[in-house]
């Protein structure tokens, strides 16, 4: 097995040493399964309830994608914004960290009286909590050209558009895909506290029913499907990433 | 006789602040340049020739005084400018050729005329990195490329929209002392085929020496033009020259005129 062999297999080896361990702890010590099931149970239930699963899960995953689009859309601008205009920066960034300290679970509530028990209230929380990272990181991109550079282009009588545009944007763009990577896990954790309270659908809503009538199998299977969605997520991102933007990944072998 | 560029009297304070203050960058520099002439100039660090390369490309305005360029007053960014730093700073996303290709998307008149001329601009590219000895990286990312030849292509980069004026801030300062000598004769033949003007600002008495036509010391912070030297070694020359005598004695006065800059005032007695 080659170097490279074994550090791809590795997270999978991991999982499966840590499902063992789990499994042969809750078996050794005779753990109730109403109080923390098993893999074997967890994966029981699953397939027991795969139908029920997937109809939440296709309603969590949908309504994370709305709101992180919405989060990529309105995060890639204000970032646009911020990075490129000093006056900007300074006025929005002490705001922008104040509200991104705030509990976004603590909107849910004023979301639910603005727009009822549903759809709103979790695109608008995957929304809230997803878009900072994505804004930070299109505004650090910009903010840091190289003056030398800047200096080249506007000699050429380059207005600042056709520096941010030629330069400032592609030089963002390994910002950009590392901050999605990011932003969309936080989706996927605004939905489900959403979920929740605030509505009667998705993994959220299934975990609560599920925990509430002791059906711990079922509410264990709702968080993997939560951690696998987000993690196949993550790794698209990744994927995209590295397509597009290889000059920033030199150093991991492409050259 | 009228002259490339005129600096008349050019002093300049990076804002309102200083210049209430009196305190200026660069101080009563007056200098003339004739077409396609060749200067260098060598001073400490922080001696302002940064400044000045500021002033001559219009990216900063005199705070006194006047600076004609082509005979007309600098009023703004000149575009017939071309600039390569200490780092080449080529873009990463870019390939060679792509990177040399950039200031033709955005300085007119080719900037208007890029989609349909492509092919042209990239035939044009290619012989300019040819002539500095890198056919075959055209396609290649700047990261694939050593320190030298990073360096060549930045300086093509200054040159593919065939400026009038080429200005080097430091270009060879962070090559090793081979690759730079190499470099020296790259720039001289690219100079000697197509006469641009070139301000060259460096620390390297013998790269000035061995370029330039005329060789300016400027002084510590504030900024002045302490002695304006003639090399009047002949061209073309070649780098054993650099070993002569006459060359090294040049370099020796140089020299001297740095180091009476260096001793700090007041402790002479």
């Amino acid at each position: 097995m080659t170097p490279k062999q074994r550090e791809q297999l590795s997270p999978w080896l991991l999982l499966i040493g840590v499902l063992l361990l789990w499994e042969l702890a809750c078996r050794g010590f005779n753990v109730s399964e109403f109080i923390f099931p098993s893999p074997s149970r967890i994966a029981a239930q699953t397939i027991e309830f795969h139908s029920v699963i997937a109809g939440h899960a296709w309603r969590t995953f949908w309504v994370t994608m709305v709101g992180f689009g919405i989060s990529i859309v309105v995060g890639t601008l204000l970032g646009f914004l911020i990075g490129s205009s000093r006056l900007a920066y300074a006025a929005m960034y002490p705001l922008m960290t104040a509200f991104n300290a705030l509990p976004k679970a603590a909107f849910v509530p004023i979301l639910v009286v603005w727009f009822g028990i549903g759809v709103g209230p979790a695109v608008l929380t995957a929304f809230l909590i997803s878009f900072f990272p994505i804004t930070v990181n299109i505004a650090t991109g910009l903010a840091t050209l190289e003056p030398e550079l800047e200096d080249v282009l506007r000699v050429l009588g380059a207005k600042r558009w056709d520096v941010l545009i030629k330069v400032g944007l592609p030089r963002s763009m390994p910002y950009f895909y590392g901050s999605l990577k990011v932003a969309i896990t936080l989706a996927f954790v605004g939905t489900t506290v959403s979920e929740m309270t605030a509505a009667n659908e998705g993994i959220g809503y299934l975990l609560i029913s599920a925990g509430s009538s002791m059906q711990m199998g079922l509410a264990f299977a709702g968080l993997v499907v939560v951690g696998a969605m987000a993690m196949a997520m993550y790794e698209l991102f990744a994927v995209i990433e590295k397509r597009t933007t290889a000059w920033a990944h030199r150093r991991s072998g492409a050259a | 006789m009228t002259s490339f560029v005129d600096f008349r009297n050019v002093w300049l304070a990076y804002n309102d602040e200083l210049l209430a203050k009196r305190q200026f960058a660069v101080e009563d520099i007056s200098l003339q340049m004739q077409q396609g002439e060749f200067i260098a100039i060598v001073g400490p660090s922080g001696c302002g020739k940064s400044t000045f390369m500021k002033l001559a490309t219009g990216l900063k305005m005199p705070s006194q005084g006047s600076i004609l360029i082509d005979g007309r007053e600098v009023s703004g960014p000149l575009k017939i400018t071309g600039m390569a730093f200490q780092a080449p700073s080529l873009l990463p996303w870019r390939t060679t050729l792509d990177n040399v290709l950039l200031p033709l998307e955005i300085v007119e008149p080719y900037r208007s005329r890029f989609r349909k001329e492509r092919a042209a601009y990239a035939d044009k590219a290619r012989k300019l990195l040819q002539s500095v000895g890198l056919a075959g990286y055209e396609d290649k990312f700047p990261w694939q490329l050593s320190g030298g030849m990073q360096q060549r292509a930045s300086i093509c980069r200054a040159l593919i929209h065939e400026p009038k004026m080429l200005l080097l801030d430091e270009p060879f300062g962070a090559l090793d002392a081979f690759t730079r000598e190499e470099l020296w004769c790259i720039l001289r033949d690219l100079w000697t085929v197509q006469k641009f003007n070139v301000i060259l600002v460096t620390h390297d008495l013998r790269e000035a020496v061995f370029l330039a036509d005329t060789v300016y010391v400027m002084s510590r912070s504030p900024g002045r033009m302490l002695v304006q030297r003639q090399i009047e070694l002949p061209r073309p020359r070649e780098l054993e020259l650099t070993y002569t005598k006459e060359f090294t004695d040049i370099v020796l006065e140089l020299r001297e005129h740095i180091g009476a800059i260096r001793k700090p005032a007041g402790v002479t007695a």
